[in-house]
């Protein structure tokens, strides 16, 4: 006969459900919060074999906007962030919530734009210029909007081009406060310009009528850098562990390993951990 | 257009399956636990009278359409690190998106529970009553004779729990090989501009939930037969 | 343990039960203690279900008091009801039985036992593992006799239990109902057919509009009834 003591064995079932994940999470495992544009470009699918081959540490990789991944840092929720955006990761680590900044690699942003073209600007390697003529002509551009690393690298660039954007946009300015991906896809649906990281862009596979529009211009560097979370303020990080992350991402073998990483033949991703100021 | 996630699926791509063992391992762990206190809350609430549970009725019924960000935004809030419970370590786990999925159909199953077993209490409540069962007796006896009509309940709470993506995405981050499930997958194809792969695995979803509910439909049928109910 | 009480002697005083703004029940006294069984008898509406419902306890009263063995509200322990259309629990015969078994925490060596014998006794041998709710409804009606005398009462109290009947079926539960009687428990029966009253009551207690018409033996209501109405009654009138 049905009893109490039934539902009360099914709730221990699902506890022992719980807890026997558990034992799995003891593992050697460190959890780091990252960027679409790393996750996305399978640039982690490549390198974390390698690490984990060598040092049997299971990385997590979560991958948000640059500004969410360093609030899951700043939250305790990460051991180690891994963004493009260093006016925020200077300031991450001198508000104590980081170790120190470690500079990585870099690639670059790209214009990416409709066929068609109707600003005329496909071929420019000024950046400034096209976003002028974009505002100009009022065609559609997709804004991520989501304080992202690219996010923030696109205010910066209209900055550049004498813009005020949060005054001067209009109907053609759209902020979809989604990630990389969802600003392509929005952008291949509705023929508009966005910006986006090389990265994401070469592994991205819905690309309809879009191409490059603008690329090559200095202000379009992209940097990435690791940063380690304050043990001090949050003593559950893994601290050795997180370090041996980062130890080996600087270390000849895994730049080596950054440079390697090619999506069909193309290399995204240009390791310059020891390039000074980086 | 769904070949290559059926593809995966016939030749039996590792990362594939895994993230379909885990989708039915957190959604099924989440539908037991949501159960197991369900249920008998629905009961409860269907045979109880008690002050307030008109409202209490009225607020799980409205939390049916709980949207799961909501929920997940509730439960990463709690688990975070710099949350009340962030001590246990549970924030980007499986078992954080058994939590999250856990709460948000833990009103459905009740509700719906509440509804079926108020009808049977209709029925029973004289003859409980003339052999002197007392409440946890009789929740426990309509459990048991509504279970077949109970089955529904369940199939509607872990249909959803299989569906959302909103919660677990935000508790589980979407951590490949480890919190990586069918609808989080789905989303990061869909991001990553594959749309063809997101539609498979889609369609694999869609799949498995029809296998599941069909197995679950005929063992209740079979059980009801022999049972002898309506 | 203490040895339960007895609920005998059912003991009415001054009950009175409305619903909404109507009386549907109105008994000065009525006493009802051991020995053969009771009848209930009366046309439809007369309140014999109510009667018997405040019998088993499962409705208070509105005024006046109702005890059994001289106590109020006891749990139904020692008593047991029919139902005039039984609720089969979603499960086997056996299981119907052995849900009542354990219900008095009877142990679980000697349920099988029970059953069994229970399930002979309603004239149902070997029809332990058939689901409840597909017996016919003579065979539900015999089936939730065992169950109720599984709970080993003193006091039995039925509501029309053959009403819904064909004639042939309505004779076993009064041949069952008759054994019963003879091991030494209470019997009220409520009915509309005085036939099983004649052949079952020891006492007749004739209800008409929520009141106690008459209440007398057996031999005396069916042969010098005391009351024009008990007269009218049988005679196949109207009471109205």
């Amino acid at each position: 006969m049905f009893k109490f003591r039934h539902s009360i064995a099914m709730g221990f079932i699902a506890f022992a459900l719980l807890t026997g994940q558990n034992a799995l999470a003891q593992e050697k495992s460190i959890v780091v919060a990252s960027t679409t544009s790393t996750q996305d470009s399978g640039l982690f699918g490549h390198l974390l074999p390698l690490f984990k081959a060598k040092t049997g540490i299971d990385v997590r990789v979560i991958s948000q906007g640059t500004g969410q991944a360093l609030d899951t840092g700043r939250r305790g929720d990460a051991d180690v962030v891994f963004v493009h955006a260093r006016s925020q990761e200077e300031k991450f680590v001198a508000d104590g919530f980081g170790v120190k900044r470690f500079p990585v690699m870099y690639n670059d942003f790209i214009l990416i734009g409709p066929k068609n073209d109707p600003a005329k600007v496909n071929g420019s390697k000024d950046i400034a210029a096209a976003l002028v003529k974009i505002k100009n002509a009022g065609a559609l551009f997709i804004s991520r909007g989501d304080k992202s690393g690219t996010h923030a690298a696109e205010l910066n660039l209209w900055k550049i081009a004498g813009i005020d954007i949060a005054k001067d946009k209009g109907p053609w300015y759209r902020d979809i406060g989604q990630g990389m991906g969802a600003a392509l896809n929005t952008a291949s649906a509705s023929n508009a310009y966005v910006l986006a990281d090389r990265g994401t862009w070469l592994s991205f596979k819905n690309r309809g009528d879009l191409m490059i529009s603008v690329e090559g211009d200095k202000r379009l560097f992209n940097q990435y850098g690791v940063i380690l979370v304050s043990p001090a303020k949050h003593p559950h990080v893994k601290k050795d562990l997180a370090q041996s992350f980062i130890d080996w991402l600087i270390s000849p073998e895994g730049q080596k390993a950054i440079d390697d990483f090619k999506v069909g033949g193309e290399q995204l991703f240009f390791p310059n951990a020891y390039t000074p100021g980086a | 257009m769904f070949s290559s996630a059926f593809w995966m699926l016939v030749t039996g791509d590792p990362g594939l399956y895994r993230i379909i063992g885990l989708s039915l391992y957190v959604s099924l762990t989440a539908t037991l636990i949501a159960a197991a206190i369900g249920l008998p809350l629905g009961a409860l609430l269907a045979l109880k009278e008690f002050p307030g549970r008109n409202v209490v009725t009225i607020i799980i019924n409205a939390m049916m359409g709980m949207p799961p960000v909501v929920v997940g935004l509730m439960v990463f809030l709690l688990l975070s690190r710099s949350g009340p419970l962030g001590s246990l370590g549970l924030l980007f786990t499986p078992r954080a998106m058994i939590i999250a999925q856990a709460i948000l159909i833990i009103p459905i199953i009740a509700a719906l529970a509440r509804q079926t077993i108020a009808d049977i209490w209709v029925q029973y409540r004289d003859e409980l009553a003339a052999m002197n069962i007392g409440t946890a007796g009789s929740i426990a006896t309509l459990l048991w004779d509504g279970r077949f009509s109970l089955l529904t309940a369940l199939l509607a709470g872990f249909g959803r729990a299989c569906a959302e993506v909103g919660a677990v995405i935000i508790v589980g981050g979407n951590i490949d090989g480890f919190t990586r499930m069918m609808t989080t997958a789905i989303a990061l194809e869909t991001s990553k501009g594959d749309l063809p792969l997101a539609i498979g695995l889609g369609g694999v979803l869609i799949l498995i939930v029809i296998a599941i509910n069909a197995l679950a439909w005929t063992i209740g049928r079979t059980g009801e037969r022999l049972a002898g109910a309506a | 343990m203490r040895a339960p009480e007895s609920d005998l002697p059912l003991q009415f005083d001054r009950v009175q039960y409305d619903a909404g703004n109507r009386r549907i029940l109105d008994i000065g006294s009525l006493g009802i203690s051991g020995g053969a069984p009771t009848a209930i008898v009366g046309p439809n509406g007369a309140g014999k279900t109510t009667l018997l419902r405040i019998s088993m306890g499962l409705l208070a009263p509105s005024a006046g008091r109702v005890t059994w063995g001289g106590r109020q509200n006891v749990a139904p322990v020692r008593r047991a009801f029919l139902f005039q259309r039984p609720v089969m629990l979603m499960r086997s015969a056996a299981g119907n039985i052995d849900y009542a078994l354990a219900s008095i925490k009877a142990s679980r060596g000697e349920r099988r036992q029970r059953i069994s014998d229970l399930l002979t006794l309603v004239g149902l041998p070997g029809f332990e593992n058939r689901p409840a709710r597909r017996l016919s409804g003579g065979e539900q009606q015999r089936l939730a006799l065992a169950r109720s005398l599984a709970r080993d009462p003193e006091l039995l109290l039925l509501d029309e239990p053959t009403a819904s009947l064909d004639p042939a079926a309505a004779k076993s539960v009064e041949d069952v109902l008759r054994a019963i009687a003879g091991r030494g428990v209470k019997i009220v029966i409520s009915t509309h057919d005085l036939g099983t009253a004649r052949r079952l009551a020891g006492d007749v207690v004739l209800l008409h509009r929520g009141q106690i018409v008459e209440h007398s033996a057996s031999e005396i209501f069916f042969k010098q009834p005391l009351t024009k109405e008990a007269r009218r009654f049988q005679a196949g009138d109207l009471l109205i």
